[in-house]
Formats: structure tokens, sequence, C-alpha cells
């Protein structure tokens, strides 16, 4: 009997282990549901609608960010210049509030922008063979650098984020639901049919899992990486613009309180940062993780030293779950 | 155990080790007595690596027992072999590239007196203690780890293909070592595709065949044939022929899919040249690392040659990526299969990887069309994909099937594998070498490198051996047998050392630290040709 109710346990320990493997956004999900339970004991009354508003919300953006982060580590690569792209891109937008083509103007220089730092990490990268970790990092110092250029020639024009901004930042359809789910669903969608059903998709994981296979098969990488840090690039900026809007600030250092949690959610959401694994589904649950964790700790009275322990506690054990589960044979 | 009598300074019995389902060593015994040079021989895959491996502590037997003068020990590791006095040296320089020779030295302990004195007896001197291991010569690290491992004074030292890739002159040096051991108190175990290296230096030679001992002999002049033999063992007829062979394409074909003229590149590649015509399948024999990988590699565009003619379809060729490779028509299976799939993606991505390569393919994924091409390869080789979410998780065989199948999906026009049937069980061998004759029936051209000899009969119209880095002889299917090939691939008929020019040409490739070469291979280095083309008159049939 012993012996059967070990076997029974044993069972139930390969099944998760499977699932997490197989499926890592349900147990994600159910992570999820246990948080909101959790918040709602520790301070009754606090779920509504309005409450869910305000956390998906707060998260479109940091997924966003995270799903930079998700598309590069499944080729093996990590992108840290999304804070100082995406900065930069709210703040360039702010300042060109007031020019001739409006908005429109800014946010088309902005992106063009972003654009063109993506291509040159994208050529550091896939041409040049730079490590990506050390590419994005020196491209986020050029950008900020460049950022503060452009602040010092800006300042005598006056700045301010534009109302468009705001209203899909950070305005929300009857007090639920935030506009900024109006760009958010036509991207995610993109995402998701553009890892599971295009030729792309399927390049990036396999750079991601085997490059000498991926090479072997005929697969030129660089044109692969090149094109992936300008849509990394492109969708930071994206995120920045969301991020200005919802806070109704720009500023050149504005999203790098995000970065961090940009990449723990795509580890959280199951992408393996040694390429090859992962998913823009599970990317969106770990943003949605993380946020409603940061509730949590807020609700339960913590100070941002304590929940910055708590972030980093939770990526290491995930991540090494992760790897627990994923590298038997 | 008692063995003191027996007067044997290393003595291993019935030695065995299996890695998964491949068994490497089955019964695998060797005694070597003090003061002898003793050959290890063996066919590719006979185990000789896992023996010296295991005597070196770095593998772990499954059975078995290892005795040093009469002394049972167990050995569990390199460091505590090498204080028992059992020291290996392999083919590849075991030297820290990033640390100078000294601090190398001072990581084993090497005591530096005796060091000097061997590195001077094998032909090295005024090598500066100081410099990089990464900026030396190939040749001169392997003397120096040659030299380190002499100076410690093992009781039984290991030498693995140490002369695989030495230019003639610092061969012959080593030879002289190894010979100045004899009937003294410590002794050589050495492993050579050479012949006459063979001959030349060691007294008794224990031959490997299939993991198992199959005999000791004594090395005397005609020996050799005496080994040949013991290597190929009774050739049995296991294998059912594949039917359906017929040469009739080759002959009406006047332009070759492939031709290959003077390829070389670096020191393996000497100078390959060959025709492969559309309908053939057509075999490399060679022994291990006399330059068909990197053959392979240039073909499959992995690799640029240092000199040589590629023409495909009676056009010119110069492959800058596998890409163009493939564009061409010339497509690669590899032996390692780590080394050609996506081990967690599924079989269906991963047959289906090289349709998506080109810009123009990385849109939506027409789905139902793939799931039948995907289907129809996977039917025609007959894959198990029932586990097939993760290719990692099929078994060998049915691995190696999908790296095929991903080429055989596309229909496929040339067909380069190398040793496609390596480490797979039967079943799946016999599938893979009908599926081969069926490719070239359909009109495909295949180039089968493979170190199952066995397999040339079955499978190829011809075969071309390759020694040293050039095609020494081209053998018809219906004649290659075993037994021929094998002689071949150990160039009986001539001699086995590296000619004087090619040999002088490597150490002029490596000029970087010419000066710490001997002076006698420096003089060959004059010439401003370091790159050129192998001279015409270099033929190895004349050096000796």
């Amino acid at each position: 009997m012993n012996a059967s109710a070990r076997a029974n346990e044993w069972l139930t320990a390969v099944t998760w282990r499977r699932l997490l493997r197989d499926r890592p956004i349900v147990p994600l999900m159910g992570l999820l549901a246990i948080l909101v339970l959790v918040i709602e004991l520790a301070d009754p009354g606090i779920v509504s609608p309005e409450w869910t508003g305000v956390i998906v919300r707060a998260s479109v953006p940091l997924a966003i960010l995270a799903g930079c982060q998700t598309l590069t580590m499944l080729t093996g690569g990590i992108d840290l210049s999304v804070a100082a792209i995406g900065s930069m891109a709210g703040f360039v937008t702010a300042t060109l509030v007031h020019s001739p083509g409006g908005v429109a103007e800014g946010i088309i220089v902005a992106l063009a922008a972003a654009a063109l730092a993506g291509l040159l990490t994208g050529i550091g990268v896939g041409v040049f063979r730079v490590h990506p970790l050390i590419m994005t990092l020196g491209m986020s110092f050029v950008v900020l650098g460049l950022s503060n250029v452009w602040q010092l020639q800006m300042v005598q024009t006056g700045a301010g984020v534009p109302d468009s901004l705001r209203w899909i930042g950070s305005s929300t359809l009857a007090q639920v639901v935030p506009y900024n789910l109006l760009v958010f669903i036509p991207l995610t969608l993109l995402i998701l049919l553009g890892l599971r059903r295009t030729g792309y998709g399927r390049l990036l994981y396999a750079i991601g899992d085997n490059p000498v296979a991926a090479r072997l098969s005929g697969t030129r990488a660089w044109q692969v990486l090149i094109v992936l840090y300008v849509i990394s690039a492109v969708m930071a900026a994206i995120a920045g613009l969301l991020i200005s809007g919802l806070t109704n600030t720009a500023s050149v250092s504005l999203v790098d309180t995000s970065l961090l949690p940009a990449v723990a959610a795509a580890v959280i959401g199951g992408t393996s940062i040694l390429g090859g694994r992962g998913g823009f589904g599970g990317t969106i649950v770990g943003a949605l993780i993380l946020t409603v964790l940061t509730a949590l700790l807020t609700v339960l009275g913590l100070p941002e030293p304590t929940r910055q322990v708590v972030f980093g506690s939770i990526i290491v054990v995930v991540a090494a779950a992760y790897t627990r589960v994923t590298s038997e044979s | 155990m008692t063995a003191t009598a027996t007067g044997l300074l290393l003595e291993a019995t019935d030695v065995s080790k299996t890695y998964g389902a491949v068994v490497a060593l089955k019964a695998a015994s060797l005694a070597v007595r003090p003061g002898e040079v003793h050959a290890l021989m063996g066919a590719n895959g006979a185990g000789k690596s896992t023996l010296v491996k295991i005597l070196t502590g770095a593998v772990h037997p499954d059975s078995g027992r290892i005795a040093v003068r009469g002394r049972e020990r167990t050995v569990h590791s390199p460091g505590e072999a090498r204080r028992g006095g059992l020291v290996s040296v392999y083919q590849e320089p075991s030297l820290i590239p990033d640390l100078d020779i000294r601090a190398n030295l001072r990581l084993t302990d090497t005591p530096l007196e005796p060091f000097r004195h061997w590195l001077t007896q094998l032909g090295i001197e005024n090598l500066d203690l100081s410099s990089m291991a990464r900026r030396l010569p190939l040749a001169t690290l392997r003397i120096v780890d040659l030299a380190r491992a002499l100076a410690i004074e093992p009781d039984v030292l290991m030498l693995d293909e140490m002369t695989a890739a030495l230019p003639a002159n610092l061969t012959q040096r080593v030879l002289e070592a190894v010979a100045s051991h004899r009937g003294g108190d410590r002794s050589i175990i050495f492993i050579s595709h050479r012949l006459i290296e063979i001959a030349s230096v060691c007294d008794r030679a224990t031959v490997l065949r299939e993991g198992e001992t199959v005999g000791v002999v004594d090395v005397t002049p005609g020996s050799e044939e005496r080994i040949i033999e013991l290597m190929l063992g009774q050739i049995a007829g296991e294998m059912p022929a594949v039917a359906g062979r017929t040469a009739a394409h080759r002959a009406s074909v006047t332009t070759p899919r492939i031709s290959v003229r003077g390829l070389a590149s670096g020191t393996k590649l000497q100078d390959v040249s060959f025709e492969l015509h559309p309908g053939e399948v057509l075999g490399v024999v060679a022994l291990e690392g006399q330059g068909q990988d990197e053959l392979f590699d240039i073909l499959a565009g992995s690799q640029r040659p240092s000199s040589g003619e590629l023409l495909v379809d009676g056009s010119a060729a110069s492959f800058r990526h596998p890409a163009d490779a493939i564009r061409a028509g010339l497509v690669y299976v590899a032996a390692d299969r780590a080394e050609a799939l996506l081990m967690q993606r599924s079989v269906r991505e991963n047959i289906a990887l090289p349709f998506t390569t080109r810009v123009r393919r990385w849109g939506l994924i027409d789905l139902r069309a793939e799931r039948e091409t995907v289907d129809a390869a996977v039917s025609r080789l007959q894959i198990d994909a029932r586990a097939g979410n993760e290719v990692r998780r099929l078994s060998g065989g049915n691995q190696q099937k999908v790296t095929i199948a991903r080429w055989v999906a596309g229909g496929v026009r040339t067909m380069l594998c190398f040793d496609p049937t390596r480490g797979i069980d039967i079943r799946t061998k016999q599938q893979i070498y009908l599926l081969l004759r069926d490719l070239a029936e359909a009109g495909a051209a295949v180039l089968l490198y493979t170190s199952e000899l066995k397999e040339v009969q079955l499978v190829c119209d011809r075969a071309i051996v390759i020694f040293g880095g050039r095609v020494v002889e081209e053998i018809s299917g219906t004649d290659a047998d075993e037994a021929t090939l094998l002689r071949a691939a150990y160039h009986l008929r001539s001699d086995a050392a590296m000619p004087e020019a090619v040999a002088a040409e490597t150490v002029a490739a490596e000029t970087v630290a010419a000066e710490t070469v001997a002076p006698r291979a420096s003089d060959a280095a004059n010439g401003p040709g370091a790159e050129a083309a192998p001279p015409e008159q270099a033929d190895p049939e004349t050096s000796r």
C-alpha cells in the first residue's frame, strides 16, 4: 500500500512535470489564479472588474517589452536596449507634439529611429557576431546618449505627452477595458501567428535550438537576426509610447524600471534563455503574474526593496524549475 | 590476484563497455610486457580509443580487470592513472591554448630538464617556453605533448594516432623516440593507421575487432597480412544484399553531377579528384582522419577549399554557405545527429526546416501542403513518429531517418551522406541502404562515406579510397569486398609515410612560429608558395 501510494505520487509528479514542459501556460494560469486568490484574501473585496482593468492596463506595456525578450531569447539572444529605445520613443513623440506634423509625425519619427537602432543592433549581432547581451547593452547607451543630445536641442520648444497617447495609454472603456488593448490585441495576434504559422517564426526557433543544424539546412542566420532586432526595437518603441501615455511622463529613462521585469516575465512564461523553447502566450501570463504580484506586495505593505528580492527569487526558482523539467531526456 | 608471476607490465582482461545500446567493447584484453612497443590495431569502431580511455581513467569500464605490474587497480581519473604510471598522448593537442608552455608544464607537474631533453631528442630546439600554446604550430604542439609525457617517465605510454598529421621528418623523430624504449623497463602502446610505422617500431600487436581481442601477433616482416586478416575475421553474409543494382545509368550520361579536381584544404586534404554521376552511389572509403571530413565539409558548403576545382553539372561552383550548396542541389546528411537536428522541435518542423530558410518562404506556411510532404517522407522512411513532438525522444535510428527525410521530402538531386549508419540498428541500416539505392535508381547522385566497409559492396556502384588526403584507389562495387577495401584503406601496397614535399608544405603553412620548428624543416619552407597546391611530382608512391 505504501508502495502504491509512492507510485501514485510519482505519477502525479511526472504528470506535472510533463504539463510544465509541454504546456507551461496551464500551470502558469494556475499560479496566476492562486495569486489573485491570495490578494483577495489579503484585502477582501479588492478583486473587481475595475481592478482587473487596472491590472491588464499595467500589464500590456510590460507584456510587449517581454515579447521583445521572448522573440530574441528564442534565438538564444536577449534585448537589453528595449528600455532606452522605449524611453526614446516616448520622449521624441512628446518633443515633437507641436511640430507641423503633430503627433503622427512624432510617432513616425520615433518608430523610424527605433527601427534604425534595431537595424544596427541586428547587423552587429547577425553579421559581426557580437554577443546580443553586449550589442544591445552598447546600443542602449548609444540611444540614451542620443536622447540626451535631443533633449538639449529641444529644451526650448516645450513638450508634453500628446492627448491621443494619454487616451490610448491610460483610458478605459466603462472603467474596465483599457484602450491599450486596441494596440495589444492585434500585435499579439500577429506575434502568435508569426511564431506558429510562418517560416520566419520557425527559423527563430531553429536558430535558437541548434544554430549548426539551421545553418546546414541553409538558414542564413544574419538575415533572420537583422529582421528580428528591428521587430524587437519597434515593439519596444510601441511599449514606450504606451507607458508614456499611461504615466503622462516623457523622460529619457522612463522605461528603465520595466527592463528587468520584462526579462523576468519572459522567463517565468516558459521561454528558455538558451533558445529554441517558449512562446508569447506564456509571456503574457508571465507579465500578468508579475503585475498581480506587485499589486499583492503593495497591498501587503511591503517596501520596494522587498519587492525586488521577491522578484529576483521568483525568477531564479522558476528558471531552475524549467531547467529541471526540460533537461530530462 | 597474484599475477606477479606473469611478469607483465600492464594487463587488461575482459574489459567491456556499453554506451546505451551500443557495445563499444565486449571482451578486450591486452597484455604488455616490460620494454616492448605494443601496437593496438583495429578497423574504425573496433574499440581502440575506448580501451585507451579506460586504461587512462577517462572512461569507466562496465567490467574487466586492469593490473599494473601484477597489482590490480581501479583507475578513477586521468590524474590517478598518471600517478600510477599510465599516460596517453592523443591526436589532438591537450595543452591549454591560453597558457604559455611553462604554465602548461606546471599544470601537470612536469620536470623541466627531462622535458627539454626529450624536446631536443624529438627535433625541436630553441622552443621559447614563455610562448602561448595557441601561437605554436600544430605539429610543434603534438611534439610538446609527447615530450611532456616522456618527461615524467611513465610505465606505459599510450600514443593514439600521434603521427597522423605530423610531417615526415618529425614522424621519423617520434618513431626513433618510441623505438628507444625497446628493451628497457617501460613500454609503449602504439596506435596508428600506418602499417609501415607499426612494422618499423612495434614488437607485438593486439588486434581488436568489434570490441573483442581477436589475436596477438608478433610483428615481423609480412605480418601485415595476418593483422588485416584478424581485423576482418570471417566475413559473414549477415546482411542480405540490396537487390536491383543496375549500372545502366552511368554509361549513358555525359555530364557528371559533380566533378572534383585537385581539391585541397589545410594539411588533411591534399589532392582529391573524382566524378559523381547521376544514378550512382559512389562510396568513399578512408580510415579516420584521412581528409574525408574536409572533403564533405567543402562539398556541403561549410568550408572553402584552399585550392582545387568543383564543378556541379559541368559549371564551376564555389560555396560560401551551406545554402549555396543546397541551391546547387547538394544536400548533406551528417553522421552526428546532434549537428543536424533541432532536438527540442517536432519531427515535422525538422523535416520542413529546409523549406523555410529562403527569405521568400518566410511568410505563411501552407500547413496542408506541408503536412502532405512531411507525411509522405515519414512514410517513405518508415519513421516511427509517435514521440514526434520532440525529436530528442526518438530512437537514434529514427532520428537519423529524420535527417534524411528532410532532404528526400524536397526531392533530392545530389546527396552527400557522411557515415549515415553510425550507431544505429541493423534494420534501420537496411532501410537506409534501400533508400539510397532507390534514390540512385530515380536518377539522384549519392556520395557515401562509410566507416562500415561491408556497406560498400551492398550499396555502392564504385568506391574511391582516400589515404593521406589523396585518392589512392578506385574500386568497382562488385570487387569491393571488405578485405580489398581494408587493404586499400591502409594503402598496403606502397609506403604510408607522408611524402617529403607535402611534409615541407605542412610546415610552411604554419609559418607563425617557424623558428620553433627544426631548421631541417624550415629549409623547405623558403619558397613563397606556402598556400600553393602540392606539386604534382609529390607522388606518394615514389617517396620510399
